[in-house]
């Protein structure tokens, strides 16, 4: 029988209003960057996007004195009531413009409509409603006493979630009353541009937030820049080091969300079904470009066959393509220097002993395409099983004794999330404690939300963001 | 004729056993001076063993041996444990204040003064064993058909530099809220006043705190703590004494930290500064929570 074909399902990008070139935004307006511009290309067509400034370090520095006058002479005056308010707004403004968020993020990271669409852009959203009602009640949070703002806070989010990432970083920063310069990944700056113009309609006073683009050397400025007073980073595990180095004897505080390498452990009592679909949202949700990602599995020796015949059953009909086609699974890999990195470490894995396997689908001609790959065979030592690929490939390794699940998930120098697939509630308990990690998924997978605190042991950062949790690192206390 | 005393040999506190430096050295310490002997010649108080790297690294595997299971005792064993170091010590409370005063050159008066806020401290970090979990944890609501929880754990293994001044409150302050959570502990203590510390590890050793939770280790940090900051193995680590130690950049020590992404406690202080604090101000959760990592659990609900 043959089987049944999707025809395609486009999502129309005429919902975004494309300008050739952006600038920066400071001060509550669109200014001129001095540095050189950079294009910002669609991963999936290699088609350029846009032209966008590229912060210099006097930008950036105009940036901070914009965002301490803008502290000091308005949003540290302003009642908590009155900030909230204002980010009751830009929730508000993001929903209604939800539709052309996603399309934008989809264009520019590449990543499939269905997820920017139901996950990245609500859940942004979500992230402003949420902290919009800590703004004018953080003396109830047990933050400790008199809990107030750093000041200027300079955040540097990467390219994987763009606009979720912007809200964890934007949202409790200015609940608590900080003001903020935000550096977008050069990658996929338009949606934190776009959000710039959200700010606009929203009245926020100018300074408050300030978006400035760039690569490495503008996030350089920004970490170095005297008038900063807390960083928050995701991105990483390297250039999460090359920051705490940089502030170390300094005052400037820092929560720094960094790399993983998640073991996603199924035992031999776990519903085989929902594991093997939350095997593969752990892995192939946003191609793998998630710093939670489970791209170890851990499956008992038991059953390590039928898994391995059910999860390539199910990846056969994993749609791999068109970003903006709504039923696409798999989108493009966000850049050319990423898939090289997810080449370079997959070639490693097959020279290295483990046996590889993809599914085999046709890749669009154009564009950074990568098919969903499994490798079985892995050990310990392999590069596959000890670095993060940050892309849609996933190491298999076995195990017979909840123990030696528990000491091979541990064993790594990461520690940002976990996996557990059983039907007993007493194992699923116990492994929790045992795990390493800052986030547990027990029968379950990549699920997020802006209540739930997130962040990592080890070398996988420090700092929580989301939750109650997520206002400390904004705040400082006592007398 | 008045009887010859016994003096006592000061040695290092390491996985509940008192060695020597494997470095075989010792230094001198001497009483501070106070009151009318102020002028006089120092007092001779004893040779102190002192700390090498090889001591660090020693302490930093017994720590870590002990943390797993200092960790997964109840919270309520772990708070009887920190209130029986301080019925310990009020049972050696004499020779707490005869240390205390000599080491920091306090009147009678001021020394009890110490010695009681240090044994208050253990009281009331006891008392946090089995509360902090609940204060900075618990469901999260979040929006869809999934329990969450939120819950405190140990970061692992700390380093700490005991402040230089407050040879016994001081100490206290910094020891007993990285433990009381569950993790373990290696301690430099005060380079010039660091007897107190080891007959509070005497008092540490019979309280029923298993050996290698906390081990204490005399000598100067400028020359140890640079091996605790770079050490892999340890998970945290708090720079109070930096703050008036010889030597010690604060600073270099948490650029070092960076290289395993150590959770660092500064100096207090503004600035490169560093400035030890008044430790007789009633502590708040901060240098507690500085050591705990919080853990989110998500499990769906069905039928």
């Amino acid at each position: 029988m043959s089987k049944f074909e999707y025809a395609p399902a486009p999502e129309s990008r005429a919902i975004v209003d494309l300008q050739t070139s952006y600038g920066l935004f400071i001060n509550g307006e669109f200014v001129d960057g001095s540095g050189d511009a950079f294009k910002s290309i669609s991963p999936a067509t290699e088609e350029v996007l846009a032209e966008v400034s590229e912060a210099s370090e006097a930008d950036v520095d105009a940036a901070v004195k914009a965002a301490r006058t803008a502290y000091t002479r308005v949003w540290s005056k302003m009642s908590g009531a009155d900030r909230g308010k204002y980010l009751y707004r830009i929730a508000r403004i993001l929903q209604e413009r939800a539709r052309e968020f996603a399309v934008l993020e989809s264009l520019d990271n590449g990543k499939p409509i269905k997820e920017s669409r139901d996950v990245d852009i609500p859940l942004a959203a979500a992230h402003f409603f949420y902290n919009a009602g800590w703004a004018d009640k953080l003396d109830f949070a047990s933050l400790g006493p008199n809990p107030r703002p750093h000041g200027v806070v300079g955040q540097i989010i990467p390219w994987n979630f763009p606009m979720l990432m912007l809200a964890w970083k934007i949202a409790p920063a200015l609940a608590t009353g900080n003001t903020v310069v935000l550096k977008p990944a050069e990658t996929t700056p338009l949606t934190a541009l776009l959000f710039a113009e959200v700010c606009q309609q929203a009245d926020l006073p100018p300074g408050v937030v300030n978006i400035v683009t760039g690569a490495g050397t503008t996030g350089q400025a920004i970490v170095d820049h005297t008038g900063i007073d807390k960083l928050a980073f995701t991105g990483s595990t390297g250039v999460g080091k090359m920051i705490a180095r940089a502030i170390a004897g300094t005052r400037k505080k820092a929560t720094l969300e960094l790399g993983g390498k998640a073991a996603n452990i199924v035992f031999d009592d776990a519903p085989i079904d929902q594991a093997v679909e939350g095997i593969v949202n752990g892995i192939f949700f946003n191609q793998g470009h998630v710093c939670c990602a489970g791209s170890r599995l851990l499956v008992q020796e038991s059953i390590a066959d039928e898994v391995d015949r059910r999860l390539k059953r199910r990846l056969e009909t994993l749609r791999v393509g068109d970003p903006l086609d709504k039923n696409t699974d798999v989108g493009a890999i966000n850049s050319r220097a990423q898939l090289d990195r997810i080449v370079a470490l997959t070639d490693a894995g097959e020279s290295e002993g483990a046996e590889r396997w993809d599914n085999g689908c046709p890749l669009p001609d154009k564009g950074f395409w990568f098919r969903p790959t499994v490798f079985t065979g892995v050990t310990q030592t392999h590069r596959i099983a000890r670095e993060e690929i940050f892309g849609p490939v996933l190491s298999v390794l076995t195990f017979r004794t909840p123990q030696e699940a528990v000491a091979k998930a541990n064993n790594t120098p990461y520690g940002l999330s976990a996996g557990i697939w059983t039907e007993k509630g007493s194992r699923i308990l116990w492994m929790a404690d045992q795990l390493k990690a800052g986030v547990v998924w027990a029968n379950t997978f990549n699920k997020f939300d802006p209540t739930s605190p997130f962040g990592g042991y080890k070398e996988s950062g420090y700092g929580r963001e989301g939750g109650r949790h997520g206002l400390e690192p904004y705040v400082k206390t006592g007398a | 004729m008045s009887r010859v005393d016994v003096k006592k040999t000061y040695k290092l506190y390491i996985g509940g056993k008192f060695p020597r430096s494997e470095s075989g050295r010792s230094y001198e310490v001497y009483a501070a001076p106070s009151g009318r002997s102020r002028s006089a010649a120092p007092k001779f108080l004893a040779n102190a063993a002192l700390g090498s790297r090889k001591d660090a690294r020693d302490a930093v595997t017994a720590a870590r041996a002990a943390q797993p299971g200092w960790a997964s005792a109840t919270a309520y064993n772990r708070g009887q444990v920190l209130y029986r170091v301080a019925e310990v010590m009020e049972s050696r409370r004499p020779q707490l204040v005869q240390e205390v005063r000599d080491a920091e050159g306090l009147t009678p008066a001021a020394a009890e003064s110490v010695v009681s806020q240090a044994i208050d401290r253990w009281v009331w970090y006891a008392g946090w064993s089995d509360k902090y979990v609940q204060v900075l944890g618990g469901l999260n609501p979040v929006a869809g058909p999934y329990f969450n929880i939120s819950a405190s754990e140990p970061t692992g293994v700390v380093a700490v530099l005991a402040p230089q001044e407050s040879s016994l409150l001081g100490l206290v302050s910094v020891i007993a809220p990285v433990i009381v959570s569950g993790n373990a502990v290696v301690v430099v203590t005060s380079a010039e006043r660091p007897l107190p510390a080891i007959t509070l590890s005497e008092c540490l050793a019979t309280s029923d705190v298993p050996g290698g939770v906390v081990n204490i280790i005399t000598g100067k940090a400028a020359e140890i703590a640079p091996w605790l900051a770079s050490h892999r193995d340890v998970n945290a680590i708090d720079l109070a004494g930096a703050a008036g130690a010889d030597g010690v950049d604060w600073g270099a020590l948490e650029e070092a930290s960076a290289d395993n992404i150590k959770r660092v406690l500064r100096p207090a202080g503004d600035g490169a500064d560093a400035v030890e604090p008044d430790w007789t101000q009633t502590p708040d959760l901060s240098r507690l929570t500085a050591f705990l990592e919080t853990k989110t659990v998500w499990h769906p609900k069905g039928r």
